[in-house]
């Protein structure tokens, strides 16, 4: 397993060197540089301009610019931006990235689950209206096109409705006298929510393990313990206001983003459930006389659940390019919307530090599709 | 090989009406099949409503549309005093903030879209065939090389390349369709179909093929891709879907150089700022209702034909 993992970095770092290169020089390789944009103003002599160029050094070869990129990249200096100045990309990508992966990283996994469940029962009772209701609303949510819907959300529950917050990630007239920056607010719910979902995990882990008659009491201990806990930590630390202006934000993009993926989970459980149903060893466990239930959960969902992961792995490394969309429209502050505004005027240091970003996070999301397969299916060893 | 081919009664037919005649039988059992498929044929008959609606546009403007007036790109209506208009009998879905037709910039845009669509997919699909082909045939060095070349392409995050490029350059419907094309081509549709050649190439035919003496050329292009075209069809409906889609966000940044199409349709409305209004939904949801539409019955299409090609689904 580890002598897997070593070669497998090694190749991740092989690949992602190959990535860099093909955006550097097809960012590159584009008409006109950021000297031009800087020196518009027809007054600056031509030999100031080629003072700046040769300042920012553009002039020289593609080549040698492109090692001391790679060089720079990683010691960890990924450059300044041009938009925003003096400021480092390293600085933008942390501050972006957290707002991206916590939308996308919640939406996937609301919408596995859900997708997960839904997809099993319908797999379950086919034929009659259910199939094809289910089926077209699958269809309709997996093929719409994602700017309109999202449109549609915000008109409906930020426009006839005013229920939720249009877009943005916060409300800047309640932050005025905010005692510590959004950022750190951000920060803490990560957190504290991270530690919820672990003690709601770890009891439902447990509960799995005891006696039925201790196990509802157990259950709902572990969903009350951390729901009271981040109750009691945002009442106590003052801050619960900002944290609910940054949470009634998160939601309407977070349904958009569940919505739109749902539909492809639910139709994949769907097909996947149906083909492991013709294996001999469903007929087999149904000839045995187990109940439906333990049939459908424990010898088709486990079986079938591998194509799904697939689905749910391979979306969240995908999350940045959709999140192009979904960010832009609710104005999210995430790498999406900051790769977009970059590549719009020529900011190449910070078009190129999110591009690669995007491209070391669907290396990850593969190599963690590939060990969750070999938890999945006993039958796949890595060696 | 023989010209011709002696039947019982001796008569000699040509070859290709052999083949044509066998061509015939098998599109009419597969089309037996495609069509026990109901979710198929309300694709294909989108499809052809769509297909209706872009030869109509030339037809209108030539009958009953005034050009001056239902141009989709420099029309104006100069009868109406106030633009974007609600539908009306002379202007069946209203006009957009310019003062355009929208029915006819609806009608215009759709044979660009089913363009745009076709050749991304061609593309694709020549490439991703020949590769996968090759890729199986010869395998080794030439297969490692290729497949490499696959992973990496599939890492390549589609859309915000896509949003660099047309952001950095003027960027038209034939070279956004050029790019798509190449992307999928190299990348995820040359590993499904390298995977089907795969079994094409153990098959006894190709072996007799080789002992016939045949070449590795001539093996390949008549006898592994005509075994491979199914698949690749089947691959050529969801690059389609994508395709038209991607145009469509692209358009809709307002990225792309073209004139007019259902996402510039959307970008237009965004730009005069009636995106969120529901009084003037006649500029937003023609043009989006035909997106997701059109885009829904490729992919309906792919799915039926994936039970027609696809032998693991195949229920004989």
């Amino acid at each position: 397993m580890w002598r897997f993992l070593g070669r497998r970095f090694v190749q991740m770092l092989i690949t992602l060197l190959l990535f860099q290169a093909v955006t550097y020089f097809l960012i590159d390789a584009q008409p006109g540089d950021i000297a031009d944009l800087l020196t518009l103003d027809p007054n600056i002599p031509p030999a100031e301009r080629e003072r700046l160029r040769a300042q920012l050094g553009l002039d020289r070869p593609p080549v040698e610019r492109f090692i001391t990129y790679i060089g720079n990249f990683y010691r960890g200096n990924l450059g300044v931006s041009f938009q925003e100045y003096p400021r480092p990309v390293i600085d933008i990508i942390k501050e972006r990235l957290p707002r991206t992966v916590v939308l996308f990283l919640t939406a996937s996994i609301l919408s596995f689950w859900t997708g997960f469940v839904t997809g099993k029962i319908l797999a379950w009772r086919r034929g009659g209206w259910i199939e094809y209701t289910s089926t077209i609303t699958g269809v309709t949510l997996y093929t719409v096109f994602t700017p309109w819907f999202a449109l549609m959300m915000i008109w409906l529950f930020a426009v006839a409705l005013n229920w939720l917050p249009a877009g943005k990630f916060l409300d800047p007239l309640k932050w005025l006298d905010a005692p510590i920056s959004a950022n750190a607010v951000f920060a803490r719910m990560i957190w504290s929510s991270f530690f919820a979902l672990v003690i709601v995990f770890v009891g439902f882990w447990f509960s799995n393990r005891v006696p039925r008659r201790q196990r509802l009491v157990l259950r709902a201990a572990s969903l009350l313990v951390p729901l009271v806990g981040m109750l009691l930590y945002w009442r106590l630390s003052g801050l619960g206001f900002y944290a609910w202006d940054i949470a009634r934000h998160l939601i309407l993009p977070v349904a958009t983003v569940t919505l739109i993926a749902y539909g492809g989970t639910m139709l994949l459980t769907r097909t996947s459930m149906l083909e492991t149903l013709r294996e001999d060893y469903v007929l087999t466990a149904r000839a045995k006389g187990l109940p439906d239930k333990v049939v459908r959960d424990k010898h088709v969902a486990r079986n079938a659940l591998l194509p799904v992961w697939t689905g749910l792995v391979f979306s969240l490394g995908n999350s940045v390019s959709g999140g192009i969309i979904t960010e832009t429209i609710f104005s999210w502050p995430g790498i999406g919307l900051t790769l977009l505004n970059s590549a719009l005027v020529a900011d190449i240091p910070v078009a190129m530090g999110t591009l690669t970003v995007v491209g070391v996070m669907t290396l990850i999301s593969h190599l963690i599709a590939d060990i969750g397969y070999a938890f999945l299916d006993p039958r796949i060893r890595y060696h | 090989m023989a010209e011709a081919i002696a039947t019982t009664e001796h008569v000699y037919v040509p070859l290709w009406r052999v083949r044509l005649s066998l061509f015939w039988k098998s599109l009419r059992t597969n089309w037996a099949m495609f069509s026990e498929n109901p979710i198929g044929l309300i694709g294909l008959g989108v499809i052809l409503f769509f297909a209706l609606f872009a030869l109509a546009h030339p037809i209108l403007m030539n009958t009953i549309w005034e050009p001056r007036v239902y141009d989709p790109i420099s029309g104006y209506d100069m009868e109406i005093p106030f633009h974007p208009s609600p539908p009306s009998a002379r202007h069946l879905l209203g006009t957009d903030p310019l003062g355009r037709d929208i029915l006819s910039q609806l009608m215009y845009s759709t044979r660009y879209e089913f363009a745009l669509g076709i050749l991304s997919a061609v593309v694709t699909v020549v490439i991703a065939t020949t590769i996968g082909a090759v890729s199986a045939y010869y395998g080794g060095i030439i297969d490692t090389i290729l497949m490499r070349l696959a992973d990496l392409v599939i890492m390549v995050p589609f859309l915000p390349i896509l949003i660099v490029l047309s952001a950095l350059t003027e960027v038209g419907m034939i070279e956004l369709a050029l790019v798509i094309g190449l992307l999928s081509g190299f990348g995820g549709t040359t590993i499904i179909i390298k995977s089907q050649a795969l079994t094409i190439k153990v098959k006894p035919f190709i072996e007799a093929a080789r002992v016939a003496g045949g070449s590795d050329f001539h093996i390949i292009f008549r006898h592994m891709i005509p075994n491979l075209l199914p698949i690749s069809l089947l691959y050529m409906m969801f690059v389609v879907t994508g395709a038209i889609f991607s145009e469509a966000v692209l358009s809709y940044f307002g990225l792309t150089t073209i004139q007019m199409s259902w996402g510039i349709m959307i970008n237009t409305t965004q730009l005069f700022g009636y995106l969120l209004r529901f009084d003037t939904w006649y500029l937003l949801i023609p043009a989006s209702l035909a997106i997701t539409l059109l885009c829904a019955a490729f992919y309906l299409v792919g799915r039926a034909l994936d039970e027609v090609v696809n032998p693991r689904l195949r229920k004989r």
